[in-house]
């Protein structure tokens, strides 16, 4: 049984920017223009066409206050409806959630979403500390740097095997980015440099090393949503947008008192079970053809596949060892190199819906998986372990 | 639209000039709980909230992802949260449009604002301009807005006098609001000698810096009776962006606001907004707002602001019956406090300040340098 809704909803038109580390030959405006341009020629749709901007990031990254409002000049929001909705690292996603929201309620036909980040203007660390209770817990941040994963899996599987898998992980993810030209970070590392990485690049917080953790990124991805009419019209490859979950959780962490016999409940497991049981999927292993997952670091990636996928014991370290999580594999990974490669914070999660939307239309170019991609699923991740879940399908066929 | 989506309850804090001594979420608990005892909803996965929208603001709270902070009192935890990062009204849009879709049926919709906490509210909007033209010039919100007020009192023959008047009413009117910020009365001669700002704006044609928390569960058309016995429907809503710049565009021209109100009523069906809605609740960030966005929903002819405020224009459409933003609302939630009196009004549950009758109500929003972005929703009963 589908989750029930009022009208369907494709994807019809993506666009994004070359993600760098620093593009200071655009301001935001500007470079939230290239990836605009980008979505309206891909959807073969001029501004004129859209009924609605939905626009997110985080404002204390740039020090921008409502920056949609300066915005507008790139945005193409000028005379239309707008809003403006943020999320932290899950904006993305959100972004793509409230998109498919507005158009299915039938009060909008057709709906572009932005994200965008220009981190270098502002300081990342800085600004996600600021985000913990000003009084018990921001003397204990160490920003988006978490190295209790990296912990938990060696305590789990050995120091060797978890430190490979880990690097595995990463190189994979690296060689994926090396096909994607948009790609920020894209090194050529191979899998003969798991042994001297895992031991030699510098630590962060334990074994959460400088090669496992995504970049600081500046970009921006534009995604338009219709309506099935407007669909079917203007689209010889809609992508059809068939659910979409999000699970918060509190904002204090159960940090202390820690049992590995009592595990805390994860978002991404809650997700997943409540997304697939309301749409009948029971082996997402074996549905989904594709996977853009937002991977903030190679222990988080490593790890997350077990809960997203319902997977037991070691299988999540096989998926990886045995190479299965490559663009040629069972049950491909982030083809476009994912947030370890490039990650411009708002645009982050957006990307992965707009990777995922690629690859079911078959048009992500080099990093495209050989094979045909009926059923695509895309996450976003953020604030204190948060989770958004989007399900993307070829046919209207659920 | 094709269909309405029910205000079942709402609940809020009294606004006040300074709540030292509750964190926003002291703030936020005692309106989650005032939702939960008068709906009993639950948070069950299937019939209950599976989504929770929240208004804040992370430059106000000085927090990134402040969002994150609310989580644990508004019920997000292992359900779902997304922030309207906006003015408060859009949040109003977004939560229709989740119920719409068919995606949810329940949404609650909370929203802080503590701007007591900000060393200073005119720092926090020199930040909404650009970093390279703008904000070195330092421009903010009360600035931008006294540049408005002279090229609209101008336009419209508004005088220092009409703006005491209606700073003057808005303190009468909003002694019969028992949520309203507890100001003095004060006189016309007191608005007039009130230090300037801006010129032309004075600290009295100012909202003052305000705390408040308000809540809202909305549901479908389908299980509104699990709710309540007396939803407020809300029937149309829309928005509108204008230019950045202030030399892009008229600062006395409405554009936005104009489009705003003509698709809302669009959608809600409506074709003469004087004669189809009895009461406007207008956020009147400064007193020469009040007309101008008078102008703009079409209560006032262009151009005739002053003769408007001159003829009764504010009494005989029932705008601000509860005070309205100049008598002390948060910057960014002065659309939530206009909907939440529009859905007492409807109710008929406003007390001394109840406008007899009233069938339909329309709330404006706005947000941004100058009235940039506009946002109109209308209720009906």
């Amino acid at each position: 049984m589908a989750h029930k809704k009022n009208r369907n909803v494709a994807i019809i038109g993506v666009g994004q920017t070359k993600h760098s580390s620093h593009r200071e030959d655009v301001n935001q405006p500007e470079m939230i223009h290239e990836a605009v341009s980008a979505a309206l020629k891909d959807a073969n749709l001029s501004i004129k066409d859209i009924d609605c901007i939905v626009h997110g990031n985080m404002e204390l990254f740039e020090m921008i206050h409502q920056p949609d409002l300066w915005h507008v000049l790139g945005t193409g929001a000028y005379g239309k409806d707008s809003i403006r909705i943020t999320t932290g690292g899950t904006v993305g996603t959100t972004l793509a959630c409230a998109s498919d929201n507005l158009v299915a309620s039938g009060m909008y036909d057709i709906v572009m979403a932005i994200g965008f980040e220009k981190l270098q203007e502002g300081h990342t660390t800085g600004g996600i500390t600021n985000m913990a209770d000003p009084l018990w817990f921001r003397n204990l941040q160490t920003g988006a740097l978490t190295g209790s994963t990296a912990y938990d899996v060696i305590q789990e599987f050995g120091e060797d095997r978890a430190k490979r898998a880990a690097m595995m992980y990463r190189i994979v993810m690296d060689k994926h980015a090396c096909l994607n030209p948009n790609a920020h970070r894209a090194f050529g590392l191979d899998f003969d440099q798991v042994e001297t990485l895992m031991n030699t690049s510098p630590q962060l917080v334990g074994e959460l090393r400088l090669i496992h953790m995504c970049s600081q990124s500046d970009g921006a991805c534009a995604v338009i949503f219709a309506c099935e009419k407007k669909a079917k019209e203007l689209s010889k490859k809609p992508v059809w947008i068939r659910d979409h979950i999000t699970i918060h959780r509190e904002e204090t962490f159960n940090i202390f008192g820690y049992h590995k016999d009592f595990p805390v409940l994860k978002t991404h497991k809650f997700a997943a079970e409540q997304l697939f049981k309301r749409n009948d999927i029971k082996n997402p292993l074996e549905y989904f053809d594709v996977f853009e997952m937002y991977d903030p670091a190679a222990w988080w990636g490593l790890d997350w596949l077990r809960d997203f996928f319902f997977l037991k014991g070691d299988e999540h370290l096989r998926l990886v060892e045995n190479k299965e999580i490559m663009i040629g594999g069972s049950m491909p990974i982030n083809p476009s190199g994912g947030v370890i490669a490039t990650n411009p914070i708002g645009a982050t999660a957006l990307l992965r819906v707009a990777e995922a939307a690629l690859q079911v239309r078959g048009d992500a170019g080099a990093h495209q998986i050989p094979k045909e991609v009926k059923h695509a699923l895309a996450s976003g991740f953020g604030g204190t372990m948060w989770t958004v879940l989007m399900m993307l399908e070829k046919e209207l066929s659920w | 639209m094709q269909k309405r989506v029910a205000i079942c309850a709402v609940a809020q804090i009294k606004n006040d000039p300074n709540l030292w001594y509750a964190r926003f979420q002291n703030m936020l608990l005692e309106c989650f709980e005032g939702i939960m005892q008068q709906t009993k909803v639950s948070f069950d996965m299937e019939k209950g909230i599976r989504t929770v929208i929240t208004c804040s603001d992370d430059v106000w709270d000085a927090r990134t992802i402040s969002n994150n902070g609310m989580t644990d009192v508004v019920g997000a935890h292992f359900r779902g949260e997304e922030k309207m990062a906006q003015e408060s009204l859009n949040g109003l849009g977004y939560a229709i449009a989740s119920i719409l879709s068919g995606h949810d049926d329940v949404i609650l919709y909370m929203g802080h604002m503590k701007e007591s906490q900000t060393e200073s509210r005119n720092m926090c909007t020199n930040l909404a301009f650009d970093p390279f033209y703008c904000r070195p010039l330092g421009m903010d919100f009360v600035n931008v807005n006294a540049l408005q007020a002279r090229a609209y009192m101008e336009k419209s023959g508004v005088t220092e006098k009409h703006l005491a008047k209606i700073v003057v009413r808005s303190r009468q009117k909003a002694k019969g609001n028992p949520f309203a910020r507890e100001n003095e009365a004060i006189k016309e001669e007191d608005v007039m000698k009130s230090p300037l700002l801006a010129d032309p704006l004075r600290q009295l044609h100012y909202y003052p810096a305000t705390d408040w928390a308000f809540g809202m569960l909305l549901c479908s058309e389908e299980r509104v009776k699990e709710f309540t016995d007396k939803p407020v429907w809300i029937t149309g809503y829309a928005s509108c962006m204008d230019s950045y710049f202030l030399g892009d565009k008229d600062l006395t021209s409405n554009f936005s606001l104009k489009n705003a109100t003509e698709r809302a009523l669009k959608k809600a069906g409506i074709k003469d907004v004087k004669k189809d809605i009895q009461l406007f609740e207008l956020c009147d960030h400064a007193a020469y707002q009040l007309p101008m966005w008078a102008e703009g929903i079409g209560l006032a002819k262009e151009g005739n602001g002053g003769k408007w405020i001159d003829d009764g224009g504010m009494d005989e459409f029932n705008v601000n019956m509860s005070g309205g933003m100049l008598n002390g609302n948060p910057l960014l939630l002065g659309g939530a406090a206009r909907a939440i009196e529009c859905f007492y009004q409807l109710r008929g549950e406003a007390g001394k300040r109840q406008v007899k009758g009233a069938k339909r109500a329309l709330a404006q929003s706005t947000y941004g340098a100058a009235g940039q972005h506009q946002a109109v929703v209308i209720f009906e009963v």
